[in-house]
């Protein structure tokens, strides 16, 4: 393609002024982007407003595009399911036979801890739900891994709640704008979550990877004890995330713990729910702690 | 340029410097376009509004669990860049990388900063090989993708855990195969661009 002709400055000074003007402002818009790069590792409050205003601004469009969305895996769903239909359906009453006799095991078990609790004069403590909300947009260009949710300070969204869908844990709560909320995922590099395996409370971390899978390290080193198949649980130590919420299953197997697919993977939940921050220490209930010659004398 | 100036005359003036802002214009007009001039308003913001959109809308789509769609607002200011050199001026990178940033995760900077150095990379290009086929500018574009997803890896991630680098090839291949549709959107959008929608009246109809 030939050189377009309205490119030549020529002798016009205007024209040559207006060139040079253009290059200098690139120049200057360059020098702009490396100040807020490091405006940004330090500190960031003016641009988390803004980024909260522009996913003010696009949220109409995202929510249509996530009822679409919603819809189509709806769709896909259906069709797969006439497939696969008559072996799945065996599957599933030989799987609600057996469930039902675990569901009344668990029952006891639950109405056992309630007792124990009760002699314990614990007062059993759960999540209430914030608000409940659309999972409109995600940074799926980027390497880093952060989500939109519908419901931002508006709605008592507040910064470090967690997010959970009905299958397991989303991430937490990172900044809020009017209407949206901006979620670290867990599957994000900066993301570290403690939990621990369901069958023994082996404690771990989780960190999120950039292939969407889980690093799970275990806390206490030596033998791995996990196996694939292992399910892990957020344990709530330190607070934040609340403890019991299903985080992860084993996929394969490393030399210091393991690596873990994300149960309430993002991609297929289109509801989550915003909870209560978990604060234990805040908690009136728990017993007082020891004080610290009682627990000399008990050491010794 | 004589071309140029006689279709100006004809359309009256605001479609004379449109015209003469862009190249687009030489082909003759057909017969339903006589009396009839594009809007500037469209003419002028489309560009802008097409790259917004195209940093936006491609978050709504899915919710990724890994780095998986090109950056299709980087992709579509490319397009319109070789398309049309000149359309866009050199500062465009900074308002432009700037709306990226605030949607697409990367720490705020890293699309200003990328944005305008590709524009002025390309400016660079344009001056040192004028005469370039669409081969040529796939080539150029394809090096460009390449850097420029890595370097979002790079300040997104910082190198003290490299592991992000083993997904951003699959990224890099996918927006260099897609970069030709992305172009062809750009040229389509260039066409209505320069619809000729507003009617005008030649002097002898008053």
């Amino acid at each position: 393609m030939p050189p377009p002709v309205n490119r030549r400055t020529g002798f016009s000074r205007r024209a040559q002024y207006n060139a040079f003007i253009g290059y200098v402002v690139g120049t200057i818009g360059a020098l702009v982007g490396a100040g807020l790069l490091v405006l940004h590792t330090g500190d960031g409050t003016i641009l988390s407003k803004l980024r909260g205003a522009a996913a003010d601004i696009g949220a109409p469009g995202a929510r249509v595009t996530a009822t679409a969305r919603s819809a189509g895996s709806r769709l896909y769903a259906v069709v797969a399911g006439y497939i696969v239909a008559g072996t799945e359906n065996a599957r599933l009453q030989r799987e609600v036979t057996l469930a039902r006799v675990r569901l009344g095991q668990v029952a006891a078990m639950v109405d056992e801890n309630r007792r124990l609790k009760a002699q314990l004069h614990l007062v059993a403590s759960s999540s209430h739900p914030v608000a409940n909300a659309w999972l409109i947009a995600s940074t799926d260009t980027s390497t880093r891994r952060y989500a939109t949710i519908s419901a931002g300070s508006r709605d008592g969204v507040r910064s470090g709640m967690p997010v959970v869908s009905p299958l397991g844990l989303i991430g937490r709560v990172l900044e809020t704008g009017q209407k949206t909320a901006r979620v670290l995922l867990i599957t994000d590099s900066e993301s570290v979550v403690p939990v621990r395996r369901a069958s023994d409370g082996i404690p771990a971390f989780a960190t999120g990877r950039p292939d969407g899978l889980l690093q799970l390290r275990l806390i206490s080193l030596g033998l791995n004890p996990l196996k694939p198949g292992d399910a892990f649980f957020t344990s709530g130590s330190g607070g934040l995330y609340w403890p019991g919420t299903p985080i992860a299953v084993v996929v394969s197997l490393t030399h210091d713990g393991a690596i873990g697919r994300v149960l309430g993977s993002p991609a297929d939940s289109e509801f989550v729910t915003v909870q209560s921050i978990w604060n234990p220490v805040a908690d009136a209930t728990l017993p007082p702690p020891v004080a610290a010659e009682q627990r000399g004398k008990s050491r010794k | 340029m004589i071309k140029l100036a006689s279709i100006g005359t004809i359309f009256g003036r605001q479609s004379r410097s449109i015209a003469a802002s862009d190249p687009g214009l030489i082909v003759p007009p057909r017969r339903s376009d006589l009396n009839r001039a594009p809007m500037p308003a469209l003419a002028y913001l489309t560009p802008w509004l097409s790259i917004v959109l195209a940093s936006v809308a491609p978050g709504w789509l899915l919710i990724a669990s890994a780095p998986l769609m090109p950056p299709v607002g980087f992709l579509t200011l490319l397009g319109w860049r070789q398309l049309h050199p000149g359309l866009l001026p050199v500062w465009a990178g900074l308002p432009l990388g700037l709306v990226d940033d605030l949607v697409s995760g990367q720490p705020v900077g890293s699309g200003v900063l990328l944005w305008s150095v590709v524009m002025l990379v390309l400016e660079a290009i344009e001056l040192r090989w004028p005469w370039r086929n669409f081969l040529v500018e796939w080539g150029v574009s394809s090096a460009i993708i390449a850097s420029y997803l890595v370097m979002t890896g790079f300040f997104a991630n910082g190198v003290s855990r490299p592991d992000w680098l083993l997904v951003i090839p699959p990224q890099v291949v996918l927006s260099i195969l897609i970069y030709p549709l992305v172009a062809r959107m750009v040229a389509w959008l260039d066409r209505l661009r320069l619809t000729r929608f507003r009617v005008t009246r030649f002097k002898f109809m008053r």
